[in-house]
């Protein structure tokens, strides 16, 4: 059938509107790309930052808070004319470059449209109440609240660790979470825990118009989303034993640092030099100072340094020669100024009398001692070779936690260095090398290398009696649970009741009295039942190193202490007062010989060079 | 009222036209009150604002509908038609002299702060004129004194607005081909003009060679058809063969001739218009960015659209001209795809309506008039939403009944009317 005209030209009107229709089904059903483009043109966010967490000590001191400062932002286009001078005298800004900062924008004013822009970051509350009581004056500018890091004690700089704003790797890293502008943790706990602290930025919506003036809320803010804070951390550190070690430590280089050997706690931990807290909350301004320090004051030497931990590591030694049965607390070894481990060669040792028994080796610090247990140990007629002794020595002496690392919560921590069979096979060739080779291991020398926070927790299973628990700075607290590994047991491979014939001579050491030889008199505190060891390293960089590792009380022990400190000397001139120092502040709240402590507090060593 | 009235107004008037006409009028008064919406604005009825003055144009528009339906005899408009032709003929050209300039346009006279287009008017004027001629006695299409007459009543106009820098007015009387095919125009007219469209956009989109390929395939299916439908050496076959020779040649002219009609003959902003459209450049700023922010606003709609006055689009002002123009962005951001169905299938009602009624009158002249109505109104539609999403290059016309402005809704209001009045008539006396 032949369709009239009329019928065409009205099929033809219906098809084009059934074009249409699909055309519109298509954009606004079909393809969401629409609805995107027109949220992003119409819809502006105002971010509302968190306050970061609050970092406290064991004791609910604040350690890092927050501090509120405000960033001036300026809507160009609302800005009037104003009294530059004004503005220059209310923000503390130069009225030169506010007027260049005007040019500027007036150069873009097309570009820059309706978008509100940063004008002067981290103004003081001062500053900004003296702003804004003038506010009035200066249309177009406003304040946005920031908060920035405050430090109430002068305590943990290292530990801490820095805030400032993230760059552009950071951003590539995590897009979704960082935006230009924002705050990251950089280092230290900050930087390990920004996860916790940094908390979830919010936002205001706003609708906008083609130019991008703000209109209104978007659906009176339905969509709007708060900020969630950052969680608050609460650390092991004690805030006042902090700060007093750093006063301690004050112009020495090396670590102090302090356990709670019931639990792995880190009461205090001090590198040196280190950052003072008020640098910490204006890190871009000191940066580059910090860097060219010969100090590395940014460096955290308790668990980023390696060193030969020295004769603290007898104990070490003794405890193994007790549980592989080739010592007895009554061996007794003599000793001649030295051990002759050749026929011509010697390894010193400082006069005291002879022969001794393990208990005074302990206490006097005795190197020809313990090189016969080092003997005993590796020429060992249960093993095939020196060779597979040495690799069980290796085994006990890792499971005191040396020559890895530890598994703290700190991100930076090294592993020390424990030498393999290997290394000497290599070195002397493989069944050609003796305990002569590796004599210095006796004493904690060689190829050893041990972090100050390893030393530490040798400390803390001496007092523990065989075991430990892995040094860590953050505690349990609401909300935030630490991993389970901080409150296990880890045992050494050496037997617990072992340690009790070793202790006695490490609380000799310290309260034997004047001319018993005991090596840590001036750690002596009566009534505190210090028991110690200590230890002088070398440095290849100097004098030597001195070393002291203690506990105290002798039972039932409330902390560990370890004092490393470079180039200082022999062990029980430095460390091992400074070390019963910090014991005795925390076990009694001030010491009892402040004239040492002043001594301690005043004397400086150069502790730039190197 | 008048006299010989013996059927009343129930079933003399078409009801169904005035109420689409009604409604479609305050979907717009909506649309335009909610393109122009602020959270703090004053009423709706505020002169100050568009949705106040379109207020008024509708009170001003009803009066209008009710005088021309009950004051004003229909025969009138066929006795004006050609006296109303000739002087807005010479307004058409006044204007180009005399009038102020508007948007790189010379086509509006203003008089105080009112101002019209002679060119909406002669919409009207041109299609009486046109259904007076072609209504007369004796009339043909085939004759070429009547259709050189035709030609001069619609081309007289068009190139005049032409003049005018008001492309999309002229090129709604290319909508009056439907007219003349109604009226007898052989059918391959319309197939020319469209296989004219498809060559030169094919030529602009890829090259000069294509386009002559797939003429050559065209022509040789068509020698195909005619060699298998003709007898050899009738006289059909050789007044075929010779056509399609010289259509052939025409289009390859035409061919030849699109890269130089395109960068010569077009104006800057209309080429940039049609590349944007055909995506052969890329103007996010320009052209393009008023076209991308009409398909945001609309895309954004979805199913059942954001709600009155919740459109973020429109009345953020990213939309350009969204009140006049572009007033469909309101109607597709608002009230999404379910509203724009409705809109459409409204207008398509009218439309088929005006056919309907025009088929059934038995005076020529009131049939052609209505295709005229018909065609105009499908014009405006076809090109104004065609341009909101994308589909036609950016051409300014109006959306009839929808966009805001006076001018244009006295315009179609009176277009539509006299079709009624004529309508009415009829049925009154026959």
């Amino acid at each position: 059938m032949e369709l009239k005209r009329s019928d065409r030209l009205i099929i033809g009107l219906w098809a084009v509107i059934l074009i249409l229709l699909v055309r519109l089904f298509a954009i606004q059903i079909v393809d969401d790309s629409y609805k995107r483009d027109a949220n992003n043109n119409s819809m502006v966010y105002h971010t509302i930052y968190p306050p970061r967490g609050i970092v406290y000590d064991r004791n609910g001191e604040v350690l890092v808070g927050n501090r509120i400062c405000y960033d001036i932002l300026v809507t160009p286009r609302e800005v009037s004319a104003f009294d530059t001078l004004a503005l220059a005298k209310a923000l503390d800004l130069d009225t030169l470059w506010i007027r260049e900062q005007m040019a500027y924008y007036k150069k873009y004013r097309s570009r820059i449209g309706w978008q509100t822009l940063q004008f002067a970051k981290q103004v003081s509350v001062e500053k900004y109440m003296k702003f804004a009581e003038r506010a009035y004056d200066f249309p177009g500018f406003r304040g946005q609240v920031r908060t920035v890091r405050d430090y109430p004690f002068n305590a943990g700089g290292n530990l801490l660790g820095y805030v400032s704003e993230v760059n552009d790797r950071e951003i590539e890293k995590e897009p979704d979470i960082y935006k230009s502008g924002d705050y990251i943790g950089k280092t230290g706990l900050e930087a390990a825990r920004e996860k916790d602290l940094r908390g979830e930025k919010g936002y205001h919506v706003y609708l906008r118009d083609s130019r991008n003036k703000v209109q209104a809320a978007y659906k009176n803010g339905e969509f709007d989303k708060e900020a969630v804070p950052g969680k608050n951390i609460v650390t092991t550190i004690d805030a006042h034993l902090q700060q007093y070690g750093q006063e301690l430590m004050h112009g020495k280089k090396g670590s102090l640092i302090a356990l709670e050997p019931s639990t792995g706690e880190i009461l205090a931990m001090v590198s040196s030099p280190g950052i003072d807290v008020d640098v910490l909350s204006n890190m871009g301004a000191h940066y580059a100072a910090l860097a060219k320090d010969p100090g590395r004051p940014m460096f955290n030497r308790t668990v980023q340094a390696s060193y030969p931990p020295g004769s603290v590591f007898k104990l070490v030694n003794g405890l193994i020669g007790l549980q592989e049965g080739v010592l007895e607390p009554w061996y007794q070894y003599p000793c001649n100024r030295g051990y002759y481990y050749t026929k011509t060669r010697k390894l010193g040792c400082h006069g005291h009398r002879s022969p001794l028994r393990l208990e005074e080796a302990v206490m006097m610090s005795c190197n020809a001692y313990f090189c016969y247990v080092l003997k005993n140990l590796l020429e060992n007629n249960k093993y095939e070779s020196v060779s597979d002794a040495f690799d069980k020595w290796r085994e006990y002496v890792l499971s005191f936690g040396f020559g890895q690392k530890l598994g703290s919560d700190f991100p930076s921590e090294l592993g020390g260095n424990i030498p393999t069979s290997k290394l000497y096979d290599k070195r002397y060739g493989r069944r050609r090398w003796r305990t002569s080779n590796v004599i210095s291991l006796s004493i904690g020398q060689g190829e050893i290398g041990a972090t100050p926070l390893q030393i530490a927790n040798l400390a803390a299973i001496m007092a523990n009696r065989g075991y430990y628990y892995i040094p860590h700075i953050v505690k349990d607290s609401e909300g935030l649970e630490i991993d389970a590994k901080y409150k296990e047991r880890h045992y050494t491979m050496v037997d617990t009741s072992h340690f009790a014939k070793v202790i006695p001579g490490m609380w000799m050491a310290v309260n034997g009295g004047p001319g018993a030889g005991g090596t840590a008199g001036m750690a002596c505190v009566p009534g505190l039942d210090i028991c110690g060891k200590t230890g002088t390293a070398q440095n290849p960089h100097g004098a030597d190193n001195s070393v002291f590792i203690c506990f105290a009380p002798r039972e039932n022990p409330r902390i560990a202490v370890v004092g490393y400190i470079e180039n200082a000397g022999w062990g029980g001139s430095w460390a091992c007062p400074l070390a019963s120092l910090l014991i005795e502040k925390y076990l009694l709240g001030e010491t009892t010989r402040p004239e040492l402590e002043k001594r301690m507090m005043e004397t400086v060593f150069n502790v730039a060079g190197n | 009222m008048l006299q010989g009235t013996d059927r009343g107004l129930r079933s003399t008037v078409d009801w169904a036209l005035i109420l689409i006409y009604l409604v479609l009028v305050f979907i717009g008064w909506l649309n335009v009150y909610a393109s122009i919406h602020t959270p703090d604005m004053g009423s709706p009825l505020d002169f100050s604002l568009r949705s106040g003055k379109q207020f008024v144009w509708i009170l001003t528009a009803f009066v209008l509908a009710l005088t021309i339906l009950f004051a004003i005899n229909p025969r009138m408009w066929e006795v004006l038609a050609t006296p109303g032709y000739l002087i807005v003929l010479v307004l058409l050209v006044a204007v180009i002299f005399l009038g102020s300039e508007h948007k790189g346009s010379h086509s509006w006279f203003s008089v105080g702060p009112i101002s019209f287009q002679p060119a909406e008017i002669s919409k009207i004027t041109t299609s009486l004129l046109l259904a007076g001629v072609m209504s007369r006695q004796g009339f043909s299409l085939g004759r070429w004194k009547d259709f050189w007459q035709v030609a001069a009543v619609l081309g007289l106009p068009m190139l005049i607005i032409l003049a005018e820098n008001e492309t999309g007015s002229a090129l709604v009387y290319v909508g009056m081909l439907f007219v003349l095919y109604r009226e007898g125009l052989p059918g391959i007219f319309l197939g020319l003009l469209g296989l004219a469209i498809f060559i030169f956009i094919l030529t602009l989109k890829t090259s000069v060679w294509v386009s002559l390929i797939v003429l050559g395939v065209i022509a040789l299916l068509y020698l195909w058809y005619l060699l298998k439908q003709t007898r050899p050496l009738s006289r059909e076959r050789r007044f075929s063969m010779r056509m399609l020779l010289l259509g052939t040649v025409v289009f390859a002219g035409l061919v030849f001739s699109t890269d130089f009609a395109f960068n010569k003959v077009l104006q800057d902003h209309q080429r940039l218009r049609i590349e944007v459209l055909l995506g052969m450049k890329d103007d996010p700023s320009g052209v393009g960015y008023n076209v991308r922010q009409s398909m945001i606003a609309i895309g954004s709609g979805g199913f059942f659209g954001k709600g009155f006055t919740n459109g973020t689009q429109n009345t953020g002002g990213f939309v350009p001209e969204q009140s006049t123009d572009f007033i469909f962005c309101t109607v597709g951001e608002e009230w999404g795809f379910f509203g724009c169905l409705i809109v459409l299938v409204l207008y398509g009602l009218l439309i088929t309506r005006i056919v309907h009624d025009a088929e059934q009158s038995r005076e020529p002249f009131t049939r052609i008039y209505g295709y005229c109505v018909a065609s105009c109104l499908f014009m405006h539609l076809f090109i104004n939403i065609g341009m909101t999403i994308g589909l036609m290059p950016v051409i300014g016309i109006p959306l009839p009944f929808l966009s805001y402005g006076g001018s244009s809704l006295w315009a179609f209001t009176l277009l539509l009317f006299i079709f009624i009045a004529l309508n009415r008539q009829e049925k009154k006396y026959f």
